[in-house]
């Protein structure tokens, strides 16, 4: 086993480990803060993929920023320990072994295309922020400058949603 | 890798002017308080949007992102017009609740864009966008009457059940872009059809949009959700993204090979439960919002049936022409557009302050109490129905035409039995309407008409829906075009 694939499997099993116990912590502070461990695991896998700005942006916004904005919200809400009800409790037998049938569907599906995973990066290498940033302003313009309007609504959401009651 | 021109530029002219639309009004949000000029310029911006795809140049752009064909200029018309439409029928509603004008239209403005992005997407991530833009602004939308708990429900549903979807359709993405490296459907359509990850990613895909369509069994959110939502946003929820979502399933099946030949029996199950399903739990309601959302459901499970023919028919030694099945397609979503718009704008201006009228009761005498409400409704009803001389019976009869064709006889009957339920429950309003007498005294702030923009809404409505019941051939034409995707003018 080389040392490469050695850590991609010690990150790949913290971020499920994180995202187990963001799914399976009561209190919605914790939950957060596994939510930074899957992040950073995540930020690990990309840096080990060679994409050092994909890896950069997701510690700095998502580890960073989104990360505190979840903890300020958890913090100014007081939200206190979920409340398990009857349809929650039916949820979770229901939904575990359904989740396991797709994890390993997935698996499976994924384990017989010959063990390895053909992705070709399109135009050449895009471990460079110089390459991802020429195909964002020029074959992928499009998608990105609508990812501005999508932004815009996001906006727009939250004042209509949040302004106060005239 | 070029930058883009003015030819790229042509070809998304319409999702320029409603996202330009969009940002105005939110400048004039400030300045203007007069809601009927912000109606009006609305109003224009949504048309505006469909009148420039004469000036759209066909062809693909931005190197092969979009592709503004016969097709995509259809779905552009439907969108641009349910949009103008449900935009009239908002403005006595947003002034019957007091809720703020400018955002509304804004949003709606946007969230058309996102399906006009959808219609013409050639390329996974661009729809990706296109979908969430237009779910996005409809989570909003659902919400907007913050005052109503419903409503608010309704929003917090929507946003958590569609979240998960798209998460299923970006997983879908990903697994087909891992299996094939590239997300163009173009490159896609040659991607090997026995390969497993292309055939899981592409059932992810399906499941994704398979909520968005109402898919049963993706369907449990649609209920809540259209019973919450402001009516008007019911209406644009039951005509618009579902259009739209349906124009990318097209594009992605009448594309991408492998799509074809692995979604038949997908389609085939999917179209079955979800007219059972649709039909039958429209039996049991007693609100009329609920009831119209089953009966939306079931609809998309009629479409489905086509989209199963067109499998068959696609296969390349069955020796049919796609082309009468996609044009099946096309001519139920527009005729259901119309019909549901119109359905549900009368609806709205009923229900009076809060929507509180919205049951089957509160419908009782109202031939006598509202004549033109009540003939309009039936209309729609009878058009839902499939009755002759609507547009609702050519919808259903070219699909039932195709599914023969195609030697789909079981679904075909499962179509038969389905309308045949179907009929019990839009006759009933009917009954209700016509024969049977108030219980009580009328409310006395029940609407006593309807208010004068969702009277012409409703014209409209009813106008088309007998036009395309009578002469659907001009229509047709346009859409009766086997190399409908990718062809030019």
């Amino acid at each position: 086993m080389t040392a490469p694939l050695i850590i991609f499997f010690v990150l790949a099993a913290v971020a499920v480990f994180g995202a187990v116990s963001l799914i399976l912590q009561k209190h919605p502070i914790h939950s957060a803060l596994s939510l930074i461990v899957v992040m950073v695991a995540l930020a690990g896998l990309y840096l080990l993929m060679g994409a050092e700005f994909v890896a950069a942006v997701q510690i700095i916004v998502y580890g960073g920023a989104i990360m505190v904005l979840f903890v300020f919200v958890i913090m100014l809400l007081n939200a206190g320990e979920e409340e398990r009800t009857n349809l929650s409790r039916l949820a979770t037998y229901a939904g575990i072994p359904l989740a396991l049938a797709l994890a390993g569907f997935i698996a499976a599906a994924i384990a017989r295309s010959g063990g390895y995973l053909p992705a070709p990066a399109p135009n050449g290498a895009l471990t460079s922020t110089k390459t991802l940033s020429m195909l964002l302003f020029t074959e992928f313009v499009y998608p990105f400058e609508l990812t501005s309007f999508l932004i815009l609504v996001a906006i727009l959401g939250a004042i209509v949603l949040a302004q106060r009651e005239n | 890798m070029t930058p883009p021109g003015t030819q790229d530029i042509l070809r998304v002219l319409p999702e320029l002017a409603w996202c330009s639309a969009g940002v105005l009004l939110m400048l004039l949000q400030p300045f203007v308080k007069n809601r009927q000029a912000l109606t009006f310029i609305s109003m224009l911006g949504a048309a505006a949007g469909t009148l420039v795809t004469f000036k759209a140049a066909f062809g693909e752009g931005f190197g092969g992102l979009v592709q503004f064909d016969i097709f995509s200029l259809f779905f552009h018309w439907l969108i641009g017009l349910v949009a103008f439409l449900v935009i009239l029928a908002s403005d006595s509603y947003l002034e019957r609740e007091n809720l703020d004008a400018a955002e509304f239209y804004a949003l709606i403005l946007f969230a058309t864009a996102g399906m006009g992005v959808l219609a013409s997407a050639q390329e996974l991530l661009t729809a990706f966008i296109g979908l969430e833009m237009s779910s996005i602004s409809s989570y909003i939308l659902a919400g907007y009457r913050r005052d109503s708990i419903k409503s608010s429900e309704s929003a917090v549903k929507y946003f958590l059940l569609g979240s998960f979807a798209t998460a299923f359709f970006l997983y879908g993405i990903a697994l087909v872009y891992g299996a094939t490296g590239s997300t163009n459907l173009r490159t896609l359509a040659t991607a090997d059809p026995s390969s497993n990850l292309v055939r899981l990613g592409l059932s992810l895909i399906l499941v994704g949009l398979g909520f968005k369509v109402a898919a049963a069994p993706f369907h449990v959110w649609t209920p809540d959700v259209y019973e919450g939502a402001p009516t008007p946003v019911t209406a644009l929820f039951s005509a618009g993204p579902k259009a739209a979502t349906f124009a990318l399933l097209l594009r992605i099946f009448a594309t991408v090979h492998a799509a074809t030949d692995f979604w038949f029996w997908a389609f085939w199950i999917l179209a079955a439960l979800t007219m059972f399903v649709g039909n039958l739990g429209a039996l049991v309601q007693s609100n009329i919002k609920r009831l119209l959302a089953y009966s939306s459901i079931a609809h998309a499970g009629y479409i489905l049936v086509a989209m199963a023919a067109i499998t068959t028919a696609k296969n390349s030694d069955s020796g049919l022409d796609p082309g009468a099945a996609y044009a099946a397609v096309l001519f139920y979503l527009l005729s259901y557009s119309l019909v549901s718009v119109g359905a549900f704008t009368i609806v709205s201006d009923l229900g009076g302050q809060g929507e509180r009228y919205v049951n089957t009761d509160d419908f009782a005498g109202l031939g006598t109490r509202q004549p033109f409400a009540a003939a309009a409704l039936s209309v729609f009803l009878l058009s839902l129905l499939g009755l002759p001389i609507t547009a609702g019976f050519f919808g259903k009869l070219y699909i039932f035409t195709a599914a023969i064709k195609s030697k789909l006889i079981w679904l075909a009957i499962l179509m038969a039995i389905n309308s045949i339920i179907g009929a019990y429950y839009y006759l009933r309003i009917i009954v209700v309407m016509y024969m049977h007498e108030y219980k009580g005294n009328v409310p006395a702030d029940a609407p006593a008409s309807l208010s004068p923009t969702a009277a012409m809404v409703v014209i409209v409505a009813v106008l088309a829906t007998l036009y395309l019941g009578l002469a659907p051939n001009h229509i047709l034409g346009i859409v009766l075009d086997p190399n409908l995707i990718l062809s030019g003018r």
